[in-house]
């Protein structure tokens, strides 16, 4: 017994100190090349979608120029194709909509990370919130059509009637409008602004927060100078995160911003985006019509790179500045 | 029991199609088509009704609007189009096998409105609906609305207008009807599909007009019939081209499509009909057939569900709120199947 154990121990011992054999070798160039490729095809795949689409644009981009994002007249039979209201309520709404989501998203993460109600109703909430996510944007635009536009037509109709000398409220509200689309978008980055944001806020090293309290803060001077600041990488990116499914989210818009090719200051007046431009559009579009929504699909895309940018941008400066005060 | 009653009538439904028409057998056909949305809840019917009765014979039908209809009924990749806008000249040149416009049923659009508190069906005269329609009159107590409702009291309500943010056949018929009507509408936005309309907010489809109106208080919108009869909004009565007012309704309708007489070619709109009792916007709307069919079983199916339509099926329209083809023009269409082979 004790020499066949013995020869199950060398065994074992040689087997840990063998080199791999090729057939493992060839697992792991195999498993390497797969990852390789796959990471790969995702870059070929965004630059085919933007050649393809600037391709197809292109007639259109050599015909008018800038002459699109300069002018403000969609008129398909006298082949006019002004993308300046679209562009212009696709950033309105976007901003709007993300800086009541961000307010909500941030406040609902504070309270979800610290401590504030017990473990169970936060995890009952975090998930509720997270099944935000999960409700069809479809169905977010009848709500609005059904919900949200009666419920702020008092308030509306007030602000219209006695402030309208504020450029905001300048026109009365007509069922759909900027305000309501902007109201629903908040609800829909929500999820991922407070979801991504309380990740962020927990990652916060303990150790901090607990200094903090040595310091003599309060629980509201400990969360708001240290911990989301600390946090803020994290914070913006959900923002950006955010921002990039407002300036994209086409069919609650299309249902409530109102569809209409006007520019306004007013959060009542009806609007138009450039994804809702494009999703009306393009089914019946032809010739001309169709490169110039191309035109639009280039501008949205650059609009949103542009924001992703700046956003990476802005984390990589904060996740710099903060590395640097915790070594 | 179920599975006996069900193999019982599948036989009635065989014998009865191998009666009907001794073509069908029981060698089975798909028709696929596509277009017009404004026709598809009847089409819908129809066709279900029409396959219920012949199993052999399937038939799916897309709605994806008119101006997609006719590019995939030029591409070959369906076998029937539909549209409201039926084909022009320069479209039908391009499809070799030959195409037939066949009229299936007409629709009327009305105006729907959301104006609280009052009860009697609003008049509107030509000037005030156009002049709404271009955003010059944005007032429900406006006098170019009064003038035409003595005893109405009108409130003082900003009038939002509700118009199809999609492109559409009901579009392109509204907007013939006011470019009729209208120099400045014809000079303005004119005749399309989807126009650039002076004022109001875009909703999509007919059901998304609804919607807007229904939700709205002071809108007004145009649709197509059969929604606003299964809403029950307030509809308009409007001014024609006789100077009456008009209430919306199958027999408006029928009066305004009797006594135009169809061109060889089938394809007629009536802008803007005469009769002293013609509702003034009506439409008819085509299915798209070609002349020459590579497989005769399906030019042979196809032309069998035609004549299904256009005989029993069009009593069927009345009901979803489509105005029943008159027995001449019904004739005509049935002619014209002749075309096909």
């Amino acid at each position: 017994m004790t020499s066949l154990s013995a020869v199950e121990d060398r065994a074992r011992a040689v087997s840990i100190s063998r080199p791999p054999s090729s057939g493992e070798q060839m697992v792991d160039r195999v498993v390497r090349l797969t990852t390789q490729v796959f990471a790969w095809s995702v870059v070929v795949l965004v630059t085919f979608i933007v050649l393809k689409i600037a391709w197809t644009a292109q007639p259109a981009v050599r015909r008018y120029g800038t002459e699109l994002i300069r002018t403000s007249t969609w008129d398909s039979n006298r082949e006019q194709f002004g993308l300046l209201p679209a562009i212009w309520g696709t950033l309105y709404s976007s901003i709007l909509g993300l800086a009541i989501g961000t307010f909500f998203g941030l406040s609902i993460a504070i309270v979800l990370s610290q401590d504030f109600l017990p473990r169970v109703v936060e995890t009952v909430l975090k998930n509720l919130i997270e099944l935000l996510a999960a409700i069809p944007s479809v169905v977010y635009g009848l709500w609005g059509i059904f919900v949200v536009i009666p419920a702020i037509r008092p308030f509306a109709g007030w602000c219209s009637d006695h402030l309208a000398w504020i450029p905001i409220f300048g026109t009365p509200l007509k069922g759909p409008g900027m305000l309501p689309a902007s109201i629903v978008l908040a609800i829909m980055v929500l999820p991922t602004v407070s979801a991504l944001s309380r990740d962020a806020i927990m990652s916060v090293p303990s150790k901090l927060k607990e200094a903090a309290y040595g310091l003599g803060a309060t629980r509201w001077e400990a969360i708001l100078g240290v911990l989301v600041p600390t946090a803020m990488t994290g914070i913006v990116g959900s923002i950006m995160l955010g921002f990039g499914r407002a300036l994209g989210e086409t069919m609650a818009l299309a249902m409530l911003v109102g569809n209409a090719n006007e520019m306004h200051v007013s959060l009542f007046a009806p609007g138009t985006t450039l994804a809702a431009l494009l999703a009306l559009n393009f089914p019946e579009a032809k010739g001309v019509e169709s490169q110039a929504l191309m035109y639009a699909a280039l501008v949205l895309l650059s609009i949103t790179m542009l924001v992703n940018i700046i956003g990476t941008a802005i984390v990589t400066r904060a996740s710099k500045r903060f590395k640097g005060s915790r070594s | 029991m179920i599975r006996r009653h069900h193999i019982a009538v599948s036989v009635l439904a065989l014998s009865i199609g191998a009666a009907s028409c001794g073509s069908a057998g029981p060698e089975p056909v798909d028709l696929k088509g596509a277009g017009a949305t404004f026709p598809a809840p009847l089409y819908g019917r129809w066709f279900k009704d029409y396959s219920d009765a012949h199993s052999n014979v399937r038939v799916d039908y897309a709605p994806v609007g008119s101006g997609t209809g006719i590019t995939q009924f030029t591409n070959k990749t369906v076998d029937f189009g539909a549209s409201d806008a039926a084909m022009t000249d320069d479209e039908i040149s391009k499809v070799a096998q030959g195409v037939q416009l066949i009229p299936m049923t007409a629709g009327i659009i009305v105006l729907a409105y959301n104006v609280p508190d009052v009860t009697t069906p609003l008049h509107l005269s030509r000037s005030a609906y156009a002049g709404i329609f271009l955003g010059k009159i944005t007032s429900w107590d406006a006098p170019e609305i009064a003038s035409a409702n003595p005893g109405v009291k009108l409130p003082k309500l900003n009038i939002s207008v509700v118009h199809r943010a999609d492109s559409s056949g009901t579009s392109f018929a509204f907007t013939q009807h006011l470019s009729e009507i209208s120099p400045e509408w014809k000079a303005g936005p004119g005749t399309s599909k989807s126009p650039n309309w002076p004022t109001g907010i875009g909703s999509n489809h007919n059901d998304g007009v609804t919607a807007s109106v229904k939700q709205n208080p002071g809108s007004i919108g145009f649709i197509e019939y059969g929604y606003a009869k299964s809403t029950g909004l307030p509809l308009a009565w409007l001014e024609n081209k006789a100077g009456k007012y008009v209430e919306p309704g199958t027999p408006s309708a029928q009066a305004a499509l009797a006594g135009a007489p169809f061109p060889e070619n089938l394809r007629l709109f009536i802008p803007d009909p005469d009769a002293p009792g013609a509702y003034p916007i009506v439409t008819y709307t085509w299915l798209l057939a070609y002349r020459n069919y590579t497989d005769p079983k399906t030019a042979d199916a196809l032309k069998d569900l035609v004549r299904y339509c256009l005989g029993p099926g069009q009593t069927i329209s009345e009901e979803l709120g489509y105005v029943p083809l008159p027995d001449s023009v019904a004739s005509q269409s049935l002619k014209a199947l002749d075309n096909i082979k």
